[in-house]
């Protein structure tokens, strides 16, 4: 759902990353990726709703940029594969979209804002694999801030950022909040136990 | 057995003038204005500010015994009633086995007896098992023990005209009456439970149109007129029932009629929900029928007010609305209901309250010509000391397991009710004081309650 | 949403936007080779039907299934009344097994209601007696919705003109279809010969905004979706209708009337059908038939049902 309210000075907090600090590293992740896949064959990028897709989309065409071609880009919701169901309202999911081609054989890279526990990636995968069988999964996300609870890494990460379990890490973005900006807070729910507050 | 002398001190004759009143040997000794002296061995009741109404007499209760004493028993049955106010109960016939026989009347009326907490009259079936069918033996019921004088296929309607037609000439030979449940069948069938209507329609149940009640006592009352002889409608429970009694009452026609409390205060959205609390027939109806049949009973083209006390175990009401069974618990609240609807709301007063439920009730059962064993007499020296005590200004929360009926079907628990049943009095003897029932002597086996 | 679906009056259209679009995901999901999602791994689902209802019943299975609960039927022909036992004890029997949720299906009006009274678990109502089937009637509107849209994106159904025609009496179908399509904004006409309207249409159809008609022909005309209700022959014997010849002249889609509503309208029935009777074989079959897409929504629609009711917190 598109935060459209939300002031344009974002959320409260110290800025670890702004708007160019944001374009800055999506350029270098999309290098990597291309670097690490020896060019753009057989590349698919799948965003994590909500703001995994719009980086995804971004990566997307700073490939089409260096590359001068369209690789395909989807969204993959893990809703339903989320393990801590139970503990919150049934939200509704949101779409996936597999990209024409689907991911058979392909390299898909999965991009989503914020990596914390582990635990949506592991949803990730686990819903890649009722999607299709991918060649290769990569991982790329904005911001690591560490605290992981599952034997998972990424391979492309925009910046390492230390962080006390008690702080909340707010990624912004155009697309969906109207601008770009990562933040670091003191959270009042400091036992949340979910990567990234605002999904 | 003598009986302890009571004094009733200082209670409202039927609302109105303030008097003493001295129950001797089951009989009223004396009424008095002024202080009346009593025996030094008499039991005083002091009454002030309660009114004194002639015993209540029911018309239409349903027992249950024999065949279902796990919902109510003649005993538990005649406890409610005292507590209720009622001195005399008419038992219907649709027991198992059906009181269909000189035989099976006299055995309520002998487990009324030994009971002894009100008098409990059995109906008779008009035919045998209520079928509808062959007269049962409407004779030999009338000349046992039992005296029968009301017949009911009560829960079965008479449907058949003929069978109707010779049940009315035949009881004219022992002044019986015949109480018809109207309902014409093809019109409202076993399983119709709703009032015909939008709410039918929108909860799907089985529609109970007004017209199938309507078209059989329009029926009975040609009949009644054909064969010049007396019916009773049951549970009248719509305005066009209203309007044919209106119409035969002023031919001078022979019919009488009945209306329950419930249908003078619940209606058809309680059904909303599809509590089986609510499931009684004929059923509840609209807000328009309902102030009809308080009309009606304000000015006598109903005669009374009568339960349809109806116990079931739980169990049978714990199925879904259509299979549940039919009916509400009555005894315990239909005074309240009553003062409530009527006397609050300044329609009657209690002289016409003691009309409706005592007086012409043991008329039309036959019960108010039995000498020492009449009911619905007045209150006057030598009349029979069959007396409640009621407590006009009371506000009384209904608790369905503040009851001494074996069942809870109740459909006003949780709801406000004027006025309160302080006393009553079987031929002189307390059955129930300070609004508690009171262990009869002898014949009592353990509590009441 | 509530705890239990019982009733179409039960949702609001923001509850009813949320259940299509998570019924649209659902959707998706089916076209895929491994069609098990995890969401409700662990959870107990008991198809509860005292009434047989093949169609249903297997909607619910695979719907549960594909969630990945633990989905187990139960079939109890006739009412428990007649076996001697009351409905609560059967139900508590059940539903003291460790349930989450019992969908159930019933002959007797408000049965699911007052088994939801009874019990600790989510009850889904999958039609009680003549009342309502709610799920069925989000799955025709849901159909209808992807219809009206564009490629698998949901359409709306503000101010399109949907005409119901067939036994409305004895149809829960047609009790739900009206509370959820009118609140989505549709323009509802229900059409039926006076004996097979139920009582009190006339105030009812007043105050919840929609419109009666005995005149198929006049209403056919106006019509943006059709959907014929079931008709059964055993009516005839109550004096419902005189013969089944009459009925189809009078309110059948026949062939003319496929003619009159032209190739584009949408034609949904909620199955079975008495082809024939209520419907011709050319209206069953046709193009503009959702009849089969009713059938893959149904699946699609209770995943969605299952999920929002089950899969949150506050679920047993």
């Amino acid at each position: 759902m598109p935060a459209t309210t939300e002031p344009a000075v974002g959320p409260p907090g110290r800025t670890v990353l702004d708007a160019r600090d944001i374009a800055r590293a999506l350029t270098r992740i999309s290098h990597e990726i291309l670097e690490r896949n020896k060019g753009h064959e057989g590349l698919v990028l799948l965003g994590v709703p909500t703001r995994g897709v719009g980086l995804a989309q971004r990566i997307a065409a700073r490939i089409a940029e260096t590359e001068g071609v369209t690789i395909p880009v989807g969204a993959l919701d893990i809703t339903l594969y989320r393990d801590d169901l139970r503990r919150h309202p049934a939200r509704a999911p949101q779409p996936t979209a597999i990209p024409a081609g689907g991911i058979d054989q392909k390299t898909v890279v999965l991009v989503d804002d914020v990596l914390y526990s582990g635990r949506t990636v592991r949803a990730a995968l686990d819903a890649l694999a009722d999607i299709g069988r991918p060649a290769v999964v990569r991982l790329a996300v904005l911001v690591d801030r560490g605290h992981r609870e599952l034997p998972i890494r990424a391979d492309h990460v925009g910046k390492n950022l230390p962080s006390a379990r008690s702080e909340r890490v707010m990624v912004r973005l155009e697309e969906t909040d109207g601008l770009d900006v990562v933040r670091i807070a003191d959270s009042p729910d400091a036992a949340r136990p979910t990567e990234e507050v605002a999904r | 057995m003598t009986h302890q002398p009571v004094i009733v001190r200082g209670a409202s004759l039927l609302g109105e003038q303030t008097a003493d009143v001295l129950l001797v040997d089951g009989v009223v000794a004396e009424v008095g204005t002024a202080r009346v002296d009593a025996p030094s061995d008499a039991r005083v009741v002091e009454a002030d500010g309660l009114v004194l109404l002639p015993g209540l007499v029911d018309l239409h209760t349903h027992l249950r015994e024999p065949g279902r004493e796990d919902a109510e028993t003649v005993r538990t049955g005649s406890a409610a009633a005292a507590r209720g106010g009622y001195t005399a109960v008419l038992a219907m016939a649709n027991t198992s086995p059906v009181t269909d026989t000189a035989e099976a009347a006299e055995r309520v009326h002998a487990l009324g007896r030994a009971a002894g907490i009100v008098d409990v009259q059995p109906v008779g079936a008009v035919t045998k098992g209520l079928r509808g069918e062959e007269l049962a033996e409407l004779g030999l019921m009338a000349r046992s023990r039992a005296g029968v004088r009301v017949f009911s296929d009560d829960g079965k309607c008479v449907a058949d005209a003929r069978v109707m037609r010779r049940a009315l000439e035949y009881v004219k030979a022992f002044g019986g009456v015949v109480s018809q449940h109207a309902q014409e069948p093809t019109l409202a069938g076993a399983t119709a439970c709703c009032h015909e209507g939008e709410l039918s329609g929108r909860l799907g149940l089985p529609g109970w149109p007004g017209v199938a009640e309507e078209v059989i006592v329009a029926r009975d009352v040609m009949l009644a007129r054909h064969t010049g002889s007396r019916v009773h409608v049951a549970h009248a429970s719509t305005a066009g029932t209203v309007e044919v009694l209106r119409w035969a009452k002023s031919l001078g026609i022979q019919v009488t009629a009945e209306v329950t409390p419930h249908h003078l205060l619940l209606t058809t959205d309680l059904l909303g929900g599809y509590d089986p609390t609510f499931k009684v027939n004929p059923p509840l109806r609209p807000a328009e029928d309902v102030e009809a049949l308080r009309d009606a009973l304000a000015d006598g083209t109903i005669d009374a007010v009568a339960t349809d006390h109806a116990p079931h175990a739980r169990h049978d009401k714990e199925h879904a609305f259509v299979d549940a069974a039919f009916g509400m618990l009555g005894l315990e609240t239909a005074l309240g209901v009553v003062a409530s609807v009527m006397v609050s709301s300044g329609r009657m007063g209690w002289g016409d309250v003691a009309r409706v439920m005592s007086t012409r009730p043991a008329e039309i059962a036959g019960l108010a010509g039995r000498g020492d064993q009449g009911h619905g007499r007045p209150v006057a020296v030598g009349e029979p000391a069959n007396l409640t005590l009621v407590d006009p200004a009371a506000s009384v929360v209904v608790d369905r397991d503040d009851s001494a009926s074996l069942s809870r079907n109740n459909p006003w628990h949780g709801r406000t009710l004027t006025a309160a049943v302080r006393a009553t009095f079987l031929r002189g003897t307390p059955t129930v004081l300070d609004g508690q029932l009171v262990e009869i002597g002898a014949t009592t086996e353990g509590s009441l309650t | 949403m509530n705890k239990h679906l019982l009733s179409s009056e039960d949702l609001t259209a923001d509850d009813i936007a949320t259940l299509f679009a998570t019924a649209a995901e659902m959707h998706d999901v089916q076209r895929r080779e491994v069609k098990k999602l995890p969401a409700l791994r662990g959870r107990t689902i008991i198809n509860l039907f005292f009434e047989d209802s093949t169609r249903t019943r297997s909607s619910f299975e695979i719907a549960g299934k594909w969630l990945s609960a633990d989905t187990i039927n139960i079939t109890g022909k006739g009412s428990s009344a007649s076996k001697g036992e009351s409905l609560r004890d059967t139900v508590l029997t059940i539903a003291s097994m460790g349930v989450d949720a019992v969908v159930m299906r019933h002959g007797a009006s408000g049965a699911a209601q007052q088994v939801s009274q009874w019990v600790d678990a989510a009850v889904v109502n999958a039609g009680d007696g003549t009342h309502e089937h709610p799920t069925q009637a989000l799955l025709d509107a849901y159909a209808l919705s992807r219809h009206f849209g564009d490629g698998g994106r949901l359409g709306s159904l503000e101010g399109r003109h949907v005409v119901l025609v067939g036994d409305l009496t004895h149809s829960r179908v047609f009790r739900s279809n009206v509370i959820t399509l009118t609140r989505l904004g549709a323009q509802v006409t229900v059409v039926a010969p006076p004996t097979l309207m139920p009582a009190g249409i006339a105030s009812w159809s007043s105050s919840a905004g929609f419109a009666t008609s005995y005149d198929l022909d006049e209403v056919l005309p106006k019509a943006d979706a059709v959907m014929m209700l079931r008709v059964q022959k055993e009516r005839m014997s109550g004096g419902f209708f005189p013969t089944s010849r009459e009925y189809t002249v009078g309110y059948g889609l026949t062939r003319d009337r496929l003619r009159v509503l032209g190739p584009e309208v949408p034609i949904c029935h909620p199955g079975p059908m008495n082809r024939g009777l209520e419907i011709a074989a050319d209206a069953a079959d046709a193009a503009q038939s959702l009849i089969l897409e009713q059938v893959s929504a149904g699946v699609a629609v209770r995943m969605s049902v299952l999920y929002h009711l089950l899969a949150g917190e506050g679920t047993a």
